[in-house]
């Protein structure tokens, strides 16, 4: 039986329509909802399953943020992880924390808890990076399987199925391993009002970056963080003829 | 006098890998027998960047597609590697291969397209590197400042690289193609070594066939959403595809509903594209919807909701039925 880590980010909610702060500097956090990033919500779902089946004997979810990101974990823990480690960084440090960062603090932390596999999801839907699995893989050079919609257990490997961009693929991988999830991996169970309670007397371990001796120092300068140029108002066609004139003055037919 | 020239010569040569020329290593995606589009939008990234430039196609059987990306104008060299290692071009035996590259001609950029091929290889190249990577980048600044965008393209995020190499993927839609003619690069082997690996085994590809154009390329894309109400009556916007010579995509939602395989989804975590005509249809435009089609020249939406958010961002909204006005537009086309 496995152990499995899940790496989980505390993101703005996913239906929040973001504003970009008037200085350029990134976005408005403050007072804005935030919730577990999806894609960690499938991998914590994806572990807590391994779990039910027997197939994985602890699933501890990890986070790195400032100390709201411990939110994020204690769903983790409604859902049925078994402990958290919350990695603190400061808000400053936070700031310019990146995937790079990220994947040593998860490496690290997978060779200290003997893991045998670290699921994440495939991109966190603020930065958009979609790094962390590969780079964790890389810090430890163990196969990754990005973009997974299936995972198939085996006796030392994992046959998984990843979305790809003209369809499907299946790829079969040795453990220790890390993958990533897609959208299509499962559906995230939502946590009952009795498993949030009994979630807050699961452990979390909080630890610091220092602690595990990984440098968080920034590898990238934020310039500066826009609005996208808006796109000017369109019309409202009567009809299908109205929309074809149009289509031709556009040279589109 | 020994010292002081010793020093010289240590002054010289920092000196030297400041100002250090430009190198960029391309990563070629190809199925071992033509290049993937996405690889001559990268090759214009390049260009922008300035300096040499050196294509690695790697693959099975893959000399057909070095000899077409040979051709590509303004590229210096194409270095090829066929081995069975590369089967299904994994990650864990190319990355090897790209590190070994990199140690003999020090690449100060490694560029591929940001698809699934290249999001899933170049985080690991770069780990191995100790550098941060870029993801998807829409513009380049200079040569160590990119243009990305964050929270499903609702920002846009200018950022400057410190590590001295960059390595970076680039979204396909930002970049026009590069033309494979004019060039005549030359062709050389790529490092020998043994790439093969053991951590991982390439079983199989399902591969979505169709007649239709590529959706990232495609010049017109139709797309469905929920609206739909079934697979079945995606057929609608198949026949409307077929007299635009358009692609089909589909939303999120469609492809949960299970009217469509997910490889068309459009959105932020889809496939993202830029097409002159991009048609709506039955799509209410969610934000992650419209992260994937934002930066079309021209949107048309059709949706019997006039509250549709997709109505904000269309150059042209009908507001009406779609099984009612499909087939009119359909037949009108004709």
């Amino acid at each position: 039986m496995s152990r499995v880590l899940v790496g989980v980010k505390r993101v703005i909610d996913y239906a929040v329509k973001i504003r970009v702060k008037p200085d350029k500097t990134g976005v408005i956090t403050d007072g804005i909802k935030h919730s577990m990033n999806p894609f960690d919500e499938i991998a914590v779902e994806e572990a807590i399953r391994m779990k039910e089946k027997k197939l994985a004997q602890e699933v501890i979810a990890v986070t790195c943020g400032p100390s709201q990101a411990q939110d994020s974990l204690r769903t983790a823990l409604a859902m049925g992880a078994d402990r958290g480690i919350h990695v603190e960084i400061s808000p400053t440090e936070y700031e310019t924390l990146q995937p790079i960062h990220v994947s040593k603090i998860l490496a690290k932390l997978a060779i200290d808890e003997k893991v045998d596999l670290i699921i994440v999801g495939k991109q966190a839907i603020d930065d958009d990076s979609n790094q962390t699995a590969q780079m964790i893989a890389g810090n430890l050079d163990w196969p990754s399987g990005t973009f997974c919609s299936k995972i198939e257990h085996g006796n030392g490997e994992l046959t998984i199925t990843r979305e790809i961009d003209g369809g499907l693929e299946v790829l079969r991988l040795k453990t220790p391993a890390v993958l990533s999830a897609d959208l299509r991996l499962n559906e995230p169970r939502y946590a009952t009002l009795p498993n949030i309670m009994k979630a807050k007397k699961k452990p979390i371990k909080k630890i610091s970056s220092k602690d595990l001796g990984i440098d968080t120092s920034a590898r990238i300068e934020i310039i500066s963080v826009e609005e996208p140029p808006v796109r000017q108002a369109g019309a409202i066609v009567p009809d299908v003829d109205t929309l074809i004139v149009k289509l031709k003055e556009r040279g589109h037919l | 006098m020994f010292a002081a020239s010793f020093r010289f010569l240590l002054n010289a040569r920092r000196v030297n890998t400041q100002i250090r020329l430009k190198s960029t290593l391309v990563i070629a995606e190809h199925n071992n027998e033509v290049l993937s589009p996405i690889t001559c939008n990268v090759l214009s990234a390049a260009k922008q960047i300035g300096g040499d430039i050196t294509v690695l196609v790697a693959g099975t059987n893959c000399d057909a597609v070095a000899k077409a990306a040979s051709n590509a104008n303004g590229i210096n060299k194409v270095l090829l590697a066929n081995s069975e290692a590369f089967k299904g071009f994994t990650s864990e035996s190319l990355t090897p291969l790209i590190l070994a590259m990199h140690n003999q001609n020090k690449y100060t950029h490694i560029l591929a397209g940001a698809s699934a091929f290249g999001k899933s290889l170049l985080p690991r190249i770069a780990a191995k590197l100790d550098v941060s990577p870029v993801s998807d980048i829409i513009g380049i600044k200079a040569p160590d400042t990119f243009v990305r965008t964050i929270y499903a393209g609702n920002a846009i995020q200018t950022i400057k690289v410190k590590d001295n190499v960059k390595v970076v993927s680039v979204r396909g839609t930002s970049f026009d193609a590069l033309p494979l003619e004019g060039g005549n690069a030359a062709c050389e082997p790529a490092p020998p070594g043994d790439y093969k690996t053991n951590l991982v085994e390439f079983i199989k590809q399902e591969i979505s066939k169709s007649d239709r154009p590529e959706l990232t390329s495609a010049k017109v894309v139709v797309s469905g959403g929920r609206g739909l109400k079934s697979g079945e009556n995606f057929k609608l916007l198949y026949s409307l595809a077929d007299k635009l010579n358009a692609a089909v995509g589909a939303s999120r939602a469609a492809v949960d509903a299970g009217y469509v395989s997910n490889d068309l989804q459009v959105g932020q975590t889809g496939k993202i594209v830029a097409p002159d005509l991009y048609i709506a249809v039955g799509i209410s435009g969610a934000i992650q919807h419209l992260a994937g089609m934002k930066d079309s020249k021209t949107i048309v939406a059709i949706n019997k909701d006039p509250e549709a958010p997709i109505f904000q961002v269309a150059d042209y909204g009908l507001v009406a039925d779609l099984f009612k006005v499909v087939p009119i537009l359909t037949e009108k086309l004709k």
